[in-house]
């Protein structure tokens, strides 16, 4: 059996793997932002569970704790410039994708 | 104990489904509402975590104001059919590929949590040990402000980076204009009735988070997310209007916190001997720090409620 704070960082991992998949397969701009969020959390959340494995009586660690508030907080910001970009990205030109990569060589022109 | 761990054995699943459904649903506006819920679940997986702060965070900010980011800008995109349902589901090398790449990640990470050392290292003694010296009774508060001063003060920085981005994103026409659309509601509707309920809930919720943040969880960033929450109702309910970005007041409210937070660092080079130093005499911390935590509310309030309401689209009157 393991513990509570091993299984929410087990948790954690898939959470990443899970992002990792939807920020490849997706192909809107939104629904990559989103699934960029999830890595995000499934990284707090590994970090949180390190954390709460060495809790003592009063909970977790509080240092990690504190720096996954920081984190949470970044990401929000971090998320809101994306989202804006997106949307200015459909204001000028209808498109909602991103465009693919110029082919090799062509960037240098 | 075996009880939680039955509801950990609930949780976690339920996360995870959650997790899959905002990736895999066709439907956006699910996707983004299965997002909400996931933030919701993970709130309660922080609890069980012991991190009340962590919870209070993620709730507020992971779930609610992304989730209000997610939905604004869905809406504004439409959910009609676009380029992106014109190419059809991703080909299936495609998803195979990005498949195994989130396994071998997830199963990599998963390896390193399951081969962490035992006992855990950890500085709940350190802080423990140095927190009666700030007058402070919850240690998240003592490592954000003090202990790791210097992170919190750039978070604060970062906050007015990307709004700074989003502002520079402005049409010409609209440069230094209202941020957003203008939003109309019903002025019988429910959403006009619950912007004139829930704002002095809210504002009286938001100080006492702010307030009790120095002895029990709470603190400036969740009292600062749940007063940015009450104005973006007030906005969306058609009672008030954005203010211009260019307004002066606005600004003002906004480098308040960071320029309290680095006064109060240089303070402490004469009064404590290093940046962002408390001096040592009894009673002078708490004070400082409470002063620095409400600097830091107002401007993270002003902060996340303009980072949601985005780009200026509409010339100042």
């Amino acid at each position: 059996m393991t513990s509570a704070a091993t299984l929410y960082g087990l948790a954690g991992a898939a959470l990443v793997g899970i992002g990792l998949y939807g920020l490849a397969v997706q192909a809107h701009v939104l629904r990559k932002i989103l699934a960029f969020n999830l890595i995000g959390s499934g990284v707090f959340l590994v970090f949180g569970a390190v954390a709460g494995r060495g809790g003592g009586a009063g909970g977790g660690d509080p240092v990690p704790q504190a720096m996954v508030i920081t984190g949470i907080v970044v990401a929000l910001s971090a998320t809101a410039l994306a989202v804006a970009l997106a949307l200015r990205l459909f204001r000028e030109t209808g498109r909602v994708t991103l465009p693919p990569d110029p082919p090799a060589g062509a960037r240098d022109g | 104990m075996t009880a939680l761990y039955l509801l950990d054995l609930v949780l976690v699943p339920a996360i995870l489904l959650a997790a899959c459904t905002a990736v895999g649903t066709r439907d956006r506006f699910a996707a983004v509402v299965s997002f909400i819920v996931y933030g919701l679940l993970l709130a309660i997986a922080w609890v069980r975590l012991g991190a009340v702060d962590v919870a209070l965070a993620e709730a507020a900010i992971g779930a609610g104001l992304t989730g209000v980011l997610l939905l604004g800008a869905l809406a504004r995109m439409g959910r009609r059919a676009d380029e992106a349902a014109a190419a059809g589901p991703p080909g299936r090398t495609l998803r195979l590929g990005a498949a195994a790449l989130g396994a071998a990640v997830a199963a990599g990470i998963a390896a390193a949590v399951l081969a962490l050392p035992e006992p855990a290292p950890q500085l709940s003694g350190a802080v423990a040990e140095a927190l009666p010296a700030l007058g402070l009774g919850n240690p998240v508060t003592g490592v954000l402000l003090a202990f790791r001063g210097y992170d919190t003060l750039l978070e604060a920085v970062v906050l007015l980076l990307a709004l700074l981005g989003i502002w520079s994103l402005a049409p010409d026409p609209a440069w230094g204009g209202l941020p957003g659309l203008r939003h109309r509601a019903r002025p019988e509707g429910v959403l006009a009735w619950l912007g004139r309920l829930l704002p002095p809930v809210g504002i009286v919720v938001g100080l006492y988070v702010f307030w009790v943040g120095a002895d029990r969880p709470g603190g400036a960033f969740q009292a600062g997310t749940i007063l940015a929450a009450v104005w973006i109702l007030a906005v969306m309910s058609a009672l008030v209007e954005p203010p211009a970005v260019r307004s002066l007041a606005l600004r003002l409210a906004l480098v308040a916190g960071p320029a309290l937070f680095l006064a109060v660092g240089f303070a402490g080079l004469g009064l404590a001997g290093a940046f962002l130093g408390y001096p040592a005499a009894a009673g002078w911390a708490k004070p400082l720090i409470l002063l620095v935590e409400a600097g830091l509310t107002l401007s993270i309030a002003a902060t996340l409620a303009l980072l949601v309401a985005g780009t200026p689209e509409r010339a100042a009157g």
